[in-house]
Parts: structure tokens; sequence; C-alpha cells
């Protein structure tokens, strides 16, 4: 092979511009590593196309190789680190919003739950309050009419006084005979015994007659322990025993409690 | 043989063969996408790119596939004309009929004088019309010798014995 024809034929000009074909390429690279003449004359040819490019360049390539370092430090990794950091963002954005809803949710749930139990607490005192306001009005109505029976002209107080059995015992009889009505006030009586309850006599002295005008079974109800009963008798005198449970049909004068007459 | 030491430096990763790459290529590099592109910031961003491959990429190298010149050409060649077809630059269209060396000399980059245009001129007086379209095409544009005989009309083995004269004219001024 005859190598400055080689050479002079023109193709290794269009190797370097690279319009060979690959295996024209790899032919060339072979006999310029066999060749040094033709390595020579590839070098120069590579020489004189770089020069005729610089001399093409707009302006100073020299200034760029920082810039283009920064990219290559940073390049690969950052450019990972970075997009990801940006597809995170609003993942980790949208994470805290629903964790904060589900907190708010959480404490609005609880906040609701206990002023349901506030508000269920203050029906219920609503409720008692109410009761006792009710039960204060009819305490006040039920004194009204014991006052305005006590203070009533006709109305004859008898004085009970205590007996053998229970000499501290003290109770009175207010008898209004318009309305024959006995008005019994027995709070100074002792409480009665399990099983035992008080019975109202009325009396008549000559000859001595009982007559049962009620038994107190509610004694324990009453607050006023004043207590109202139909007295149809010509009674001189009141007398309160302490019987058996659902009273007695004579009076059992052992237990006798309080007894007065009936001033004329 | 320093020179293909270097290429092995920098196909290890080294970052000083990089920098000395960058130093013995970067000025012809930012001459062939400029002679693409025409326009010297787009230019400008491209030849960061082209380089970023380099480095990226060093290890692709195949010295018996050619010389490293020759691929740093192709990349540099294929970025640009990738560059001029992508969107954002489909307002400058490449003119193949146009001469490359008259239209840079007279091209609004060089309004301010930054291209060497003594330099320039020296190369559009010593290269005739069909040297300067030889080069375009083969050197610049990447086209084949069968692509080159096409698009100017002329025989085969004329495109390369033709450019050969060509490059010969250059050296015998420039070296």
């Amino acid at each position: 092979m005859d190598i400055n024809e080689y050479i002079s034929s023109g193709i290794l000009e269009l190797y370097v511009y690279g319009s060979l074909t690959d295996e024209e390429s790899r032919e060339v690279t072979r006999i310029l590593n066999q060749f040094p003449e033709v390595r020579t004359e590839v070098e120069e040819i590579e020489a004189t196309l770089k020069d005729l490019s610089a001399t093409l360049a707009p302006g100073n390539a020299e200034n760029l190789i920082h810039a283009i370092k920064r990219k290559l430090g940073n390049n690969s990794k950052t450019i990972v680190m970075e997009t990801r950091k940006t597809n995170n963002l609003p993942m980790y954005i949208g994470w805290a919003a629903s964790v904060l809803f589900l907190m708010g949710l959480f404490f609005m749930f609880n906040k609701n739950q206990e002023l349901r139990g506030e508000l269920q607490a203050l029906q219920g005192e609503k409720a008692q309050m109410e009761s006792q306001i009710a039960d204060a009005r009819s305490d006040a109505d039920k004194t009204k009419e014991l006052l305005s029976v006590i203070r009533d002209k006709n109305i004859i107080k008898v004085p009970l006084a205590g007996q053998a059995v229970a000499p501290d015992a003290y109770a009175t009889a207010y008898w209004d005979k318009t309305s024959n009505t006995t008005y019994i006030d027995v709070k100074d009586l002792p409480e009665p015994p399990r099983g035992m309850v008080y019975q109202v006599w009325s009396l008549k002295l000559e000859p001595l007659t009982p007559t049962s005008i009620g038994i107190l079974d509610k004694y324990d109800e009453d607050e006023n322990k004043i207590f109202a009963l139909e007295n149809t008798n010509p009674s001189e005198a009141f007398g309160i025993t302490l019987e058996p449970a659902g009273g007695s049909k004579s009076p059992t004068m052992e237990q006798l409690y309080t007894l007065g007459v009936v001033s004329s | 043989m320093q020179q293909d030491k270097l290429i092995e430096e920098l196909q290890s990763g080294n970052e000083k063969a990089f920098s000395r790459i960058y130093e013995l290529y970067s000025q012809s590099t930012y001459g062939i996408i400029f002679g693409i592109i025409k326009d010297a910031a787009v230019s400008e961003e491209v030849l960061q790119d082209v380089f970023i491959k380099i480095w990226n990429n060093a290890s692709s190298y195949n010295p018996e596939k050619g010389r490293f010149f020759t691929w740093v050409l192709n990349i540099a060649r294929n970025a640009s004309i990738d560059k001029i077809r992508s969107k954002d630059f489909k307002n400058k269209k490449l003119n193949l009929k146009s001469d490359i060396f008259v239209d840079i000399l007279e091209s609004k980059s060089n309004f301010f004088g930054s291209i060497d245009a003594i330099g320039l001129q020296k190369y559009i007086d010593i290269l005739g019309p069909t040297c300067r379209k030889l080069i375009d095409l083969l050197f610049f544009q990447g086209f084949t010798q069968k692509e080159t005989s096409e698009e100017l009309q002329m025989p085969l083995g004329t495109v390369k014995t033709k450019n050969r004269v060509c490059i010969d004219k250059l050296r015998a001024k420039v070296l």
C-alpha cells in the first residue's frame, strides 16, 4: 500500500470530520497506529480544524469552566435530590395538613362530647332546681294555709302536754269547728319507733269516751309535722297515743304521749 | 502518547484531566457550536452541556473508532443540531444555502466585535466559496460524503479530493 497515495486520497480529512462509517474509521485507526506519517498527517488536519473552529467562537470559553465544574460537582446528585425535594414537599404538606385536620377533628369531637356532658349536667341541675322551686312553692302554700288556720279567730288552740311515757313531748291541736277540721302539730313529739304510729284521739270526759280521728301514718313524709284531720266530734280533750302500725280501736293508755283539754 | 494518557485519566474521572481537556478543546468546540447555532448566548449554554456530557460519558469514547477530537465534534454537532430543532429555537432556521463564514462575520453577535473578525476574514480570503461550502457541510453540519455530493451536486470522489485540497490550503496558511 502506497502511504502517500493513501494520505492524499482525502480519507484522513473525512476520518477527522467523522463522516466515515464505523468500519472505515476502525480501518484508518489501524493504519494510523501502524504508520507514524499517517498519524502526523491526521494530527495536522485536526490542528487545522481546531484552529479554524476556534476562530469562529463568539468569545472566550475559558471563563465558563467554573460554571461547568459547579454543575459537574452537583450535577447528578444534587439534581436528583432537588427533584426529590420538590416532589416531596407537597406530599409532606399534605400529610401535615391531614394530621392537623385529624387532630382538629379529634379536638372538636372531644370538645363536643365535653359540652354535651356539661349540657346534660346543667339540664339535670335545672330540673332539680325546678323541682326544688316547685317544692318550695308548695311548702310556702302549705305554710300560708297553716298560718291562715292559726290566725283564724274561730280556731281553738289546744296545747297537748307530755304525759308519763314522754314528759318532754309536746303537741298542739288547732280545732276549726266551722270546717270540722283539727290540725295536729306534732313537731315536738319524738319520732315513732319502727312499726309504730301515732294515733290521735278525740275524748269526751264524762264519761271518758275516746274516738279515733286519725292515724299519723305519713309522719315521715311531712316536713311541718302538721296534719289535718277531720273531726266531727264534740271534743272535750285530745290525746295522742303510740299504737302498732295500722292503729287500734281503743287507745293504749300506757302509751299516752300527750293530752290536752279543750278550754271552754 | 501524552494525549492518550490524558484521555485515560479523564475516563477514570480525574478532574484535573478534565480541566486540561477543556483548555485544549473548549475554544474550538465553542466555534463549532456557534457555527451551527449562530447565537452566542445559546452557544454558551450548549457548550456547557457538551462538556458535562464529555465528563459524564468519557468512558464511552473508544480510540479505535476515531480521534478524541472527532468524538467531541460529534457531541457538539448533535447537541447543537438538537438545539436548533427544539421548540424554543424554531424561529432560527438553518439555511444550508448560506455561507457560514460570511454569515458569522456579518452576524449580530459580531456587533460588539467579540468575534475574531480578522482571523475569520483570513479564512474567507483563503477559501473559495466551494471550499467554504464543503467545510460547512462536512465539518460543521456533519454531512456524509454521499450527502455532501448530493447537496452540492458534485461527484462522490470529487467531494473527497476537493475537500483535501481545501484543507491543504488552510494548512499552508495557518500552520
